[in-house]
């Protein structure tokens, strides 16, 4: 083996120019797809992370919606396993009851969730639907009551705090962080008040202590976020008031099954992060498809040139091949020969993309991109994954192998008497 | 069979099919023993390089048996064949067919590297060896392709014994030399016939030089005539 790389690596240097061609053609074909995907999941990485940081991965709430089983029922049991079609009790027009949005035992719940291996942190929310009142006019909004701390730790809260401090709305009293869009409109400074009023037509002052940006623009819009006492003071509502339980969780792919068990388990409505942001994952899905495709369709390109290059370099050394063989070198041999050029200019160009990729990721990392949208982004975003980089090297091989394979075994195939004596 | 034989054919018939169906050789049959330098001799055309190419195992599209060192090559594999070659058989070719991305030295190694028998430094000094044997052992780290004709014609003689073979088939290898190379080559190949003991078996259309050894096989139209 020693011996036929030996050969083999006499050859490549005989056809120095070529073999460079070749490997560069890998090279650059690595570079690129290892850039390409780099970027395209950074990219990826940031469009869900818009979402899915600000997410919970199971949200526990109380719908208001119609009893299933209506008083009527109790009395006549509707009975359908009769053979004459049976008897149903039909009511038209059914209105839920008056009940408040709240979620029942909300603190049990929550200490129940706690103490749950499976789940990293359990936060409440009470989401308030209000009028911020400007003047004459009134803009709607939603102001969410939360425990602010824990957004931080779990839901990057201070990243997308533009201006502010999230402890001066943790221990702040009246304080709320405006939509920045919504602050925009209502031209609210730090420290200026607004007035507010509920869906019951309470009326409050809040004092503005900072500016909240998703880079959403409809939802900068409307949301804003204030310490949970003070929206259940706003609400005029008990300190155990919550709407809505946020769970993250150890492990993101079972939330769809969590979600079914502590629906059942509380009797509460739970959506899981999955299906309340299916479309995400198809964005990401597609362009990631996109960016495979259209590397491998580079690395493919590059293994042709191999190909190229090897059957002429064959045909070119059809002499050298038939010496070979005559003074004892068998087909596999031979085979072995073209197929190590074919493998060394693979790792060679490989390696060389690895570098040449990682350099232009890094160059891409370091290109400024400042956007409203995006607060917290000063510089295109890279995913700088090893999967990438494996992915790159084991296809890059696996092309140079099978672009090797073919003139490898053409060359096996030459038959010494036709060559020697064709002379 | 008195002495041992190096290389027997018995009852050879070969084909072309291209364009049309010939005979090329017709029941040929013949054996060389150990240290007898023989020539063959004919027309051309007459078979006598099929002949050649047959007994060197590289062509197996035939009809008949040939022993090689008394093992038959009928049924053998062509890994087998291959490492036959490589074992027992040197070869010298019209055309030197030295490898010119190597030196010279590298060139005589080759096959010696490829039977592994010994480490490389012992073939490298084999290898050496020869090379001054043939009196161009200063040539030995210059490329293939900065040689001579007449040298590189010494070195791939020195190339065809690096493995001490039974027996170093020629294809011509005086034809494309002048007369006083080709007799210096000549000479080499009196040398290791009568020196080591080796078995020559030469194809050549010059009558003079066939009439200086041991023993001249004759071909006309596919049959040996004497």
């Amino acid at each position: 083996m020693r011996l036929l790389l030996d050969i083999a690596v006499t050859l490549l240097r005989a056809k120095l120019r070529q073999s460079i061609v070749a490997a560069v053609g890998v090279m650059f074909s690595i570079a690129m797809f290892v850039t390409l995907l780099g970027f395209m999941n950074g990219l990826n990485q940031l469009l869900d992370g818009l979402v899915l940081d600000r997410t919970p991965h199971v949200r526990l709430y109380n719908e208001l919606k119609v009893s299933e089983q209506q008083p009527i029922d109790l009395v006549h049991r509707p009975d359908t396993t009769m053979t004459d079609g049976g008897s149903y009790n039909i009511i038209r027009s059914v209105k839920p009851k008056d009940e408040l949005p709240r979620l029942r035992n909300a603190t049990a719940i929550m200490d129940v969730l706690e103490k749950d291996d499976r789940v990293l942190a359990v936060s409440p929310r009470l989401v308030a639907q209000v009028l911020f009142n400007i003047g004459t006019t009134d803009l709607t909004g939603v102001v969410n009551g939360v425990d602010v701390m824990k957004e931080v730790q779990y839901y990057k809260f201070k990243d997308y705090l533009v201006k502010g401090e999230p402890y001066d709305l943790a221990a702040g009293n009246n304080t709320i962080v405006l939509g920045k869009g919504l602050a925009d409109l209502m031209e609210a400074k730090i420290g200026d008040l607004v007035q507010v009023t509920t869906a019951t037509g309470d009326r409050s002052m809040l004092r503005v202590v900072g500016y909240f940006q998703t880079g959403v623009a409809d939802y900068d819009k409307v949301q804003c976020y204030a310490n949970i006492k003070t929206v259940q003071k706003l609400l005029a509502r008990p300190g155990s008031y919550y709407t809505d339980i946020n769970v993250k969780l150890h492990d993101l792919t079972t939330a769809p099954t969590l979600a079914r068990e502590f629906a059942s388990r509380f009797g509460v409505q739970a959506v899981d992060i999955q299906t309340a942001n299916a479309q995400f994952e198809t964005g990401s899905d597609v362009r990631n498809i996109i960016s495979y495709a259209v590397g491998i369709v580079l690395l493919v390109v590059a293994g042709f040139g191999i190909y190229n290059i090897l059957n002429m370099m064959i045909y070119e050394k059809l002499d050298a091949i038939a010496i070979l063989k005559a003074t004892g070198f068998n087909g596999r041999d031979v085979q072995r020969i073209f197929l190590l050029l074919s493998i060394i200019i693979g790792v060679v160009g490989g390696i060389g993309g690895l570098i040449f990729g990682f350099t232009l990721q890094k160059i891409i990392d370091n290109i400024p991109f400042n956007t409203e949208a995006l607060p917290t982004v000063t510089t295109y975003p890279i995913d700088y994954s090893i999967q990438y980089y494996i992915i790159a090297v084991s296809f890059a091989l696996l092309t140079t192998w099978v672009a090797g394979w073919f003139p490898a075994r053409k060359a096996s195939q030459v038959d010494p008497v036709e060559i020697i004596r064709g002379k | 069979m008195e002495a041992k034989m190096v290389l027997e054919v018995e009852k050879v018939n070969k084909y072309f099919h291209d364009p049309v169906t010939i005979q090329v050789l017709k029941d040929v049959s013949l054996s060389i023993a150990k240290g007898e330098f023989v020539s063959i001799t004919g027309k051309s055309g007459c078979g006598k390089s099929t002949l050649l190419y047959i007994l060197s195992t590289m062509d197996t599209d035939y009809e008949g048996e040939l022993r090689i060192d008394g093992e038959p090559t009928r049924q053998a594999t062509k890994a087998r064949l291959a490492h036959l070659r490589n074992e027992k058989i040197g070869f010298v070719f019209q055309f030197h067919y030295l490898l010119n991305e190597f030196s010279v030295l590298h060139n005589v190694m080759l096959p010696g590297l490829k039977l592994g028998k010994k480490s490389k430094a012992e073939v490298e000094h084999d290898a050496m060896e020869r090379l001054k044997e043939l009196e161009i052992g200063d040539q030995a780290l210059k490329g293939a392709h900065q040689i001579s004709g007449g040298q590189k014609q010494r070195v791939a003689i020195a190339r065809a014994m690096i493995n001490d073979p039974l027996i170093i088939m020629g294809d011509e290898p005086t034809g494309n030399l002048d007369s006083r190379n080709s007799d210096i080559v000549f000479d080499i190949f009196q040398r290791i016939a009568q020196e080591h003991q080796r078995s020559l078996l030469m194809v050549t259309h010059d009558e003079d030089l066939a009439k200086r050894t041991d023993r001249i096989i004759e071909m006309d139209d596919g049959r040996v005539v004497s």
